[in-house]
């Protein structure tokens, strides 16, 4: 009989959570309530005496001074309705797991197999509400349904009943560890159907090279020695749908392209990723010589530079979109601790030393319709910016880096970006540590959580667009504490060269991770029947590609497979044998004795030839609006200030631990009153050492309406000029691309793939064009290919989008510049030139236009100023530095100026201009999104010898710092144009998301 | 002379040893070791070998009970291998043995949940304040105040003049007593040795941010009688050098942060009473 403790705050405790929900359900919801009070409630699925339940309520699951416990009696009282939600069978739980773990140190025992501790939350509500109110509160608010289950009860009805039946959401299925072929001998559309029923998302063409596979004669022999059939069975079918799924095997950046540019011209492109992003830095890399910092280069599961002669930096940013759009808390949180393993699981692993997050969502106030089954852009950025807390903060690894993007378009899929840099010492014990191998015989072991059927098909699913019928089992949620007792003791056995190889598993769990691992020696024997268990019952299929999280997969060497075991158990870390790798050339699966699968890993990893993709650009012409010019755009600076893209995101920052670890150079908020954005982040990895890491990142989604070349090209410039702006070094430097894109392979459902695959062409041709002038290589990065939302009659496709992100080195730490201006007297440079480049801008989303001049990007030009700026500020002759991007010249000068506490007076006559005379005016001086310019403010005593170090770039002096903190613009007539109080400025930047 | 030695714990979620490890080096410790929580289970290491211990930032065990509650219970009821003692035996002989414990954030929580903090009249094991939710309701990590009270007992604190400026980084960092006559002992006998303020250091405040969390009375840390044994909210090891405070890009600031008092006056007190 299960247990109920319920744990209340004593009367006179203040409830935040309960408040803060009051306050959502009036703001959001617009209904009103009097009060909102919460319990927890530990429901105990555990034979404990009535002795031991009273210590452990009284113990770890209560806190005398502000709670009260009640054991199997409600505790609830005086509300009108009463919501109670908890987990469904199966999801994560992990306050559960860890008041289970409590339980155990009290009982002196842990708990035995199928005992557990599951929790959920009550929330009391006081007010005049309707059943139907309390519904919406439940749905709308409180409970994801996905996830989570939810009961309601009014006043009468819980006293009726005398409470809240205990339930617990134990998984209960029927032990079946069975193995089913696949009979592959039928019809195309039957083909079709076992793709699609079975969340495979294999295509017809892919399910006929796997049909001709099992007709080979040499395969159908050997199938027969061995006792196997000759119809596949579930495990390989399954592993050979993970395998080749796009999110695995990125099948549209290895495929044919034929392109045609619209001008008549057409190209014909062997993989994007071999002819743009490898060849980057291939070509990059020859041209450095021997001054080439990369060392480990898209083969592993991060990127790996040399940072000085004993250390090397390790960087990964990925996506996890499509589950952060199902259950956005879990699909961030899961996306956060997910990233996390793959510096963790480079080389022979990293320490990790800090995250960087980008989201893109919907407007979080979006009052129109939605297609039924998408969550409110509110829910989804509430979920994600918590979920996102939690795994970086409990993960003790610093937020130094990160934007909100928004977009309409992302209510069809909103965009999780999370990134994390790893720090390895340059050898271990004297091997390079960036390195690994496996020799056949050592062992396969996997370590951390337990397999469960959370994360099954998570590969798959996310390779097809999001719709009505995705399943509920692909979302997973993290737990940082288990990933992070498993890290401890890792880099501890890393230290001891206790294993030979690491490599985390994700997407596709042990399918992906040891079939991959399998490359590396030749073949593998595992027995799947050893993985450890969250509940029995699972089939072997099941195991396979589950990708609950925390695992890593490692070959061990037999010989320190006894040390590897005893020091997992002594740090409390689950650790198992599960097979051998072996030179088989077989990815070689067994369930007991029992062959459940054998695949030939030729087969497994080269068996798909590439696909065709047509392309087609066409350059698409927008409404070229005609704006009067005004006599007065402080108005329009102070709504610059208040949209969203560029609006103060604080209230999210501040949520995340930007400093632990002691390392942190330039904050996110920097200024007179901690509140001006910075442009990069500086960390020093090493305390006792000055050399700082630089981390930036440029993403700008809206300039795919004109053209995806110049989105990416303003992505990279943006990325590499933030990472300037604070003193990154050009030096040592490198980017990495992050792609999500919406489908764009020609279908019926995807009419205008071609425009779509040409978008993707394009931004890739930029990536080429820019990153080598820039001398910048790509060291690693990944794709999302189906950003889009469709459930019949509604297509929501995400605008293209890439982002950039850059990281390097600054010799010294000391030296680098923050954004805020820092006295009054101070001269003002603008650098860079400034054209009539509004396309798409900001600006122009304002007045509701797109536009056609998208800005475009001089690389030479723009390395040339970075170049000089760089020394300039190695000199020491900067006081701030602030990019200008979104709302061009007039939103960064608001902005250093609040941030820095004093005012500024510009000329805009004094801004270099590029492009037709005609074309020069106020608004393009002002809010023209041109690249690679960069505000500076110079002391005046200084200021000659800025001029010099500047010479020969387009930089001229606009102005100066004043002691009155007023924004005062001159405009081309010599009138002025701009006029406003820093204090206004700043209350318009900080309004729009202050209380969410 | 003595070798002063500095134990940080990790473990289970603990997240600040490295810095706090560094911080005891630069207060001038001869030895800072990092130790996993296993290593003093199993007995690998012991608490007594050591002068200072230290209970640094993090979220044990996720926080998933409320902070640092599962490890309290953990510490509570874990024996030590192959001796005849709980861990919780090894820290209470170490606090009679007269020497100091600095609890930051998660390990101030830890203190102050197993009731080592502020242990009136010597109750090193009696719960009676605790820390919990911020009244906003959210993490906030951001710099504060902190108004110094010159007549505390507190080893740590002494020499500061005025206050000291430290981030905090905390969900849960209201501090709350069980009931008033804690409160006016704690605060006879001036053991609320940090409180949010203003810029000045002037008064304790109530007002966000300043005051980041609504702790009652301002207060954001507290030692117990004797003055070694001290928990504190905010990150002192996080303020070790000037490039960590947000403002060292525009204000003349000393080389040294203002953490590292807390770190050299616990060094010089092992030196001169070990």
């Amino acid at each position: 009989m299960p247990h109920r403790i319920e744990i209340t705050l004593k009367d006179e405790v203040r409830d935040p959570r309960g408040e803060r929900i009051k306050r959502e359900i009036e703001h959001f919801l617009h209904l009103e309530v009097a009060e909102v009070r919460t319990i927890d409630v530990y429901t105990v699925d555990a034979p404990l005496s009535a002795e031991e339940l009273a210590q452990v309520a009284a113990g770890p699951f209560s806190d005398p001074v502000i709670q009260n416990y009640s054991i199997d009696k409600p505790a609830a009282a005086g509300f009108d309705y009463l919501v109670e939600v908890g987990f469904r069978p199966g999801v994560t739980d992990n306050v559960g797991r860890t008041a289970g773990e409590a339980i155990g140190y009290l009982l002196g025992r842990p708990l035995a197999a199928g005992e557990g501790v599951y929790t959920s939350v009550q929330y009391l509500i006081t007010g005049k509400l309707s059943q139907a109110d309390a519904e919406k509160i439940a749905t709308g608010l409180l409970c994801n349904t996905l996830i989570q289950r939810y009961q309601i009860l009014d006043a009468a009805t819980f006293k009726a009943q005398g409470g809240v039946a205990p339930f617990v959401p134990k998984v209960q299925v029927e032990a079946k560890a069975e193995v089913n072929t696949i009979n592959l001998e039928i019809s195309d559309e039957e083909l079709m159907r076992i793709s699609r029923d079975g969340v495979l998302a294999l295509t017809l063409d892919e399910m006929k090279i796997i049909q001709a596979h099992y007709r080979d004669p040499k395969v159908v022999e050997t199938r027969k020695s061995l006792g196997l059939g000759a119809a596949p069975t579930d495990v390989e079918l399954e592993a050979l749908a993970q395998t080749w799924s796009e999110h695995c095997k990125h099948k549209i950046f290895s495929a044919d392209v034929t392109y045609d540019d619209g001008q008549g011209n057409t190209e014909k492109i062997n993989s994007l990723f071999k002819s743009y992003i490898q060849k980057t830095t291939a070509d990059v890399r020859a041209a450095q010589g021997d001054k080439d910092y990369c060392l480990s280069v898209f083969k592993d599961n991060a990127g790996v530079i040399k940072f000085n002669d004993d250390w090397s930096l390790v960087f990964k940013v990925e996506t996890h979109n499509s589950p952060s759009a199902l259950d956005p808390y879990g699909g961030a949180l899961t996306g956060i601790v997910g990233v996390n393993r793959d510096p963790f699981g480079t080389g022979k692993g990293a320490k990790l030393i800090f995250n960087t997050d980008v989201f893109c969502f919907a407007d979080p106030f979006y009052e129109k319709e939605l297609p039924k089954r998408l969550l409110h852009p509110r829910r989804i950025y509430e979920g994600v910016v918590e979920g996102v807390e939690h795994g970086g903060n409990k993960s003790g690894i610093p937020t130094v880096n990160g934007s909100l993007v928004f977009d309409e378009r992302f209510a069809g899929k909103p965009l999780v970006f999370c990134g994390t840099a790893g720090l390895m010492p340059a050898t271990i014990k004297g091997e390079p540590s960036h390195q690994k191998k496996i020799i056949p015989g050592d062992l396969i072991v996997m370590t951390g959580g337990r397999i469960g059927k959370d994360g099954i098909h998570g590969a798959t699913f996310s390779s097809e667009e999001l719709n009505e019928n995705s399943p509920v089992s692909a979302v997973q949620i993290g737990d940082p504490i288990t990933q992070k007792r498993m890290f401890d003791f890792l880099i501890r056995a890393r230290d001891k060269a206790l294993y030979r190889f690491i490599t985390d598993n994700g997407a596709g769990g042990l399918s992906s991770s040891i079939g991959e691992m399998s490359e590396e020696c030749g073949g593998c024997q595992l027995d799947l029947s050893k993985a450890p268990l969250k509940y029995p019952g699972l089939a072997p299929w099941e195991i396979l590609i589950s990708e609950a999280q925390e695992r890593m997969s490692l070959a061990v060497p037999p010989e320190k497979i006894d040390e590897f075991m005893e020091m997992a158990k002594r740090y409390g870390v689950e650790a198992t044998v599960l097979g051998t790798f072996t030179d088989s050339g077989i990815f070689h699966m067994l369930y007991g004795d029992k062959t459940v699968a054998y695949l030939p890993l030729s087969f497994m990893h080269a068996g798909l030839p590439p696909m065709q993709i047509p392309a087609r650009w066409e350059k698409p012409v927008h409404e070229e609006p005609k704006l009067a010019p005004s006599a007065d755009y402080t108005g329009d600076v102070k709504a610059l200030l208040s949209s969203l893209n560029i609006c103060s995101k604080e209230s999210v920052v501040r949520r995340y631990d930007h400093e632990v670890q002691g390392g942190s150079v330039v904050k996110p908020f920097t200024g007179v009153d901690n509140d001006g954005p910075s442009d990069a982040a500086v960390v020093r990895p090493i305390l006792d050492s000055f050399e700082g890491v630089v981390v930036g990142h440029g993403i700008c989604p809206r300039y795919s309406d004109i053209d995806a070349y110049d989105m990416a090209a303003n992505a990279i410039d943006e990325g590499l000029r933030n990472y300037v702006a604070v003193g990154g070094s050009l030096d040592l430097v490198a980017g990495l691309d992050n792609f999500c894109w919406c489908d764009p392979v020609l279908s019926e459902r995807t009419p205008d793939g071609p425009y779509k695959m040409a978008q993707l062409v394009r931004a890739n041709k930029a990536l080429y064009d820019y990153c080598t002038v820039f001398s910048m290589p790509l060291i690693s990065g990944k794709d999302s290919m189906k950003n889009d939302f469709y459930d019949g009659t509604t297509k929501i496709s995400i605008p293209p989008t890439l982002l950039f992100s850059v990281i390097g080195k600054m010799e010294d730490a000391r030296l680098a510049v923050t954004m805020d201006v820092k006295r009054a007297g101070d001269q003002v440079y603008l650098l860079g030139a400034t054209a009539n480049e509004l396309g798409a801008s900001e600006y122009l989303a304002q007045k509701g236009f797109v536009g056609n001049n998208v800005p475009k990007v001089d690389a030479q030009a723009a390395l040339a100023g970075y170049r000089a700026y760089g020394a300039a500020l190695k000199a020491g002759l900067v006081a701030s530095c602030h990019d200008l991007s979104d709302g061009g010249l007039a939103v960064a000068a608001a902005e250093s100026a609040f941030a820095g506490g004093f005012g500024m007076e510009l000329d805009l006559a004094q801004v270099p201009f590029k492009g037709d005379a005609a074309e020069k005016s106020d608004i393009a001086l002002l809010f023209s999104e041109s690249a690679s310019r960069l505000l500076v403010t110079v002391r005046a005593e200084k200021a000659a010898e800025f001029e010099k170090a500047m010479a020969g770039t387009p930089c001229a002096r606009i102005g100066a710092v004043t002691a009155e903190p007023v924004l005062k613009v001159k405009g081309l007539s010599g009138s002025v144009v701009v006029n406003a109080q820093n204090a206004e400025l700043k209350a318009a930047w900080q309004e729009p998301l202050k209380d969410l | 002379m003595t070798k002063a030695k500095a134990l940080v714990i990790t473990g289970n979620g603990t997240n600040c040893e490295t810095e706090a490890a560094h911080a005891c080096k630069l207060g001038g410790f001869d030895e800072a070791r990092i130790a996993h929580i296993a290593e003093l289970l199993t007995g690998e290491v012991s608490l007594d070998d050591y002068h200072f211990l230290n209970l640094t930032g993090g979220f044990l065990d996720g926080d998933d009970l409320g902070s640092a509650k599962a490890q309290a219970n953990r510490l509570r009821y874990a024996a030590v291998e192959g001796k005849e003692e709980r861990l919780v035996d090894q820290i209470t002989r170490f606090i009679a043995d007269g020497k100091l414990i600095l609890g930051v954030c998660n390990g101030f929580q830890l203190l102050v949940k197993m009731g080592m903090l502020p242990a009136l009249s010597g109750n090193y094991l009696k719960q009676t304040v605790t820390l919990t939710y911020n009244a906003s309701g959210r993490f906030q990590d951001r710099w504060c105040y902190l108004k110094v009270d010159p007549a505390s007992p507190s080893l740590y604190t002494r020499g500061i003049e005025g206050g000291v400026y430290l981030p905090v980084r905390h969900g849960e960092g209201k501090f709350l007593v069980d009931d008033a006559k804690t409160l006016e002992a704690i605060e006879a006998k001036h053991l609320s040795c940090l409180k949010y303020s203003d810029k000045n250091y002037a008064a304790p405040t109530m007002e966000f941010p300043e005051n980041p969390n609504g702790s009652v009375n301002a207060i954001a840390g507290v030692c117990d009688e004797t003055g070694r044994i001290m928990g504190l909210m905010p990150h002192p090891e996080a303020f070790v050098h000037r490039t960590q405070h947000p403002r060292w890009t525009r204000e003349e600031l000393p080389e040294e942060g203002e953490g590292l008092i807390f770190f050299k006056n616990a060094a010089k007190y092992v030196k001169e009473n070990f």
